[in-house]
């Protein structure tokens, strides 16, 4: 059962450190990098709140190793703002009243980062396909859309400008 | 929750992963997308003391032709499967089906080779593989053997593939023109097992029906090939009364688990509904 030592780029910042091989990834951004940001939520891959970006993908951070991000790139919520400035999925959320709790909101967000790369002119039957991963008790979804379509627009008029 | 303590083994290569499967015996069980390895062991019910990763093999990734035949790698994951222009133009049941599996952040994990060895009756690819005469490469000591599909599923978390293979590729003849096809799945949610599904491969001549195949997901101890409700259609002429048949007939062999998605009879009623939607939506895309 001997730790491993892995190097994993964490929102632009190369980290080392040896873990144990059953560290969930969850786990390790939370207690070992103090990013609390990913949330421990359901931790059977169903509720989507501890979803992180790994090498551009949306992934469940709590149904993925650590060690397997040996060499891999991470972003967490706290590296979607730039210098202080919220990203265009944050000032969605927040315009538009996109969060209750908030407990969800961190998942929602990195999924909606990558969402956005994806499809970045989504329709709303697309928005709500591409958010299914992620579970939120509170709004009813319908800000979440909204807020992922106000992102949307902001990202189309940085893009086009 | 924290799985219990193992040993991590990272193979480059099907080789190397065979043999630390040979080395490590059965203490040892492979990693493929992990979804449901990973909660399985939170939760205690499973407690290998290595876990062999195959996602550092690049060889198990990806979809190309070999022939008529489209050959997907085991380590291939749904959203791939989903991407895939390939299998759109070849096999487009597949990328279809991928879309009703788990949700987008699952499907960038879990993956077609996993899913059907783990032998779960819950998992989609297992009924999928029957209905497309899928045939699964499975690579072990002494070599590669290929075993089809079609009685590969033994029993819940039970197949053909020994503890000391690792299953390299699924094979999947094209589909021939004019193929009909349709995968129905009643679920509760967006990344719930199936409450009942069906997926149905049908080609047609001049409306008789000359290929047939029906397969059930989650309705007994694993999928199910429903053959005899296959010979109430083939060789008849696709009609109302003919449906009804097939159906009654695939209903017949299903033996649903009770559990949080419903009781066996209305499971099996469910079971009903998607054979009847799967047939006829598979029939209406067949030419």
């Amino acid at each position: 059962m001997a730790k491993k030592l892995i190097n994993v780029t964490v929102n632009g910042k190369s980290e080392e450190r040896a873990v144990e091989p059953r560290t969930l990834l969850v786990h390790f951004l939370r207690e070992d990098l103090h990013l609390t940001g990913a949330h421990i939520g359901c931790e059977t891959s169903h509720c989507g709140a501890c979803t992180v970006d790994l090498d551009g993908k949306s992934v469940k951070s709590c149904t993925h190793l650590a060690v397997q991000c040996d060499g891999s790139q991470v972003t967490t919520v706290e590296g979607l703002a730039d210098k202080g400035v919220l990203h265009a999925v944050q000032e969605g959320f927040y315009k538009e009243h996109g969060l209750q709790c908030g407990f969800c909101t961190p998942g929602m967000l990195v999924r909606a980062y990558r969402f956005l790369q994806e499809n970045p002119n989504p329709s709303e039957d697309e928005i709500r396909v591409g958010m299914s991963g992620n579970l939120c008790r509170c709004t009813g979804y319908q800000n979440i859309v909204k807020a992922v379509q106000y992102a949307a627009r902001k990202l189309q008029s940085a893009t086009a400008a | 929750m924290i799985p219990p303590k193992f040993d991590y083994h990272a193979p480059k290569s099907v080789a190397e992963a065979v043999a630390l499967l040979g080395s490590l015996g059965s203490e040892a069980k492979l990693l493929a997308g992990g979804h449901s390895l990973l909660p399985m062991m939170k939760l205690r019910f499973a407690q290998p003391a290595h876990l062999v990763d195959l996602n550092g093999i690049a060889d198990l990734r990806g979809i190309c032709l070999d022939g008529d035949t489209v050959v997907i790698g085991a380590m291939t994951v749904e959203n791939d499967l989903i991407a895939s222009d390939l299998l759109r133009e070849r096999v487009p049941l597949l990328g279809e089906a991928a879309r009703l599996i788990a949700d987008p952040q699952v499907r960038n994990r879990g993956t077609i080779g996993g899913d059907i060895a783990h032998g779960d009756p819950g998992n989609d690819h297992p009924a999928l593989s029957l209905v497309l005469d899928a045939q699964f490469v499975l690579q072990g000591p002494n070599g590669r053997r290929t075993v089809a599909a079609n009685g590969f599923f033994l029993g819940t978390y039970m197949t053909q593939l020994e503890e000391s293979e690792v299953m390299v590729a699924i094979r999947v003849p094209s589909f021939a023109k004019g193929t009909g096809w349709a995968y129905e799945k009643l679920k509760r949610k967006t990344g719930d097992w199936a409450t009942a599904g069906c997926a149905v491969v049908l080609r047609q001549s001049g409306g008789v029906v000359t290929h047939i195949r029906i397969g059930l997901t989650n309705l007994a101890q694993t999928a199910l090939r429903a053959e005899e409700a296959e010979q109430c259609l083939l060789n008849q002429p696709f009609n109302e009364a003919a449906v009804k048949r097939a159906v009654a007939a695939a209903m017949a062999i299903t033996d649903p688990a009770e559990d949080l998605r419903g009781d066996p009879e209305y499971k099996r009623a469910m079971a009903g509904v998607m054979v009847q939607r799967a047939l006829n939506n598979a029939w209406a895309r067949s030419a």
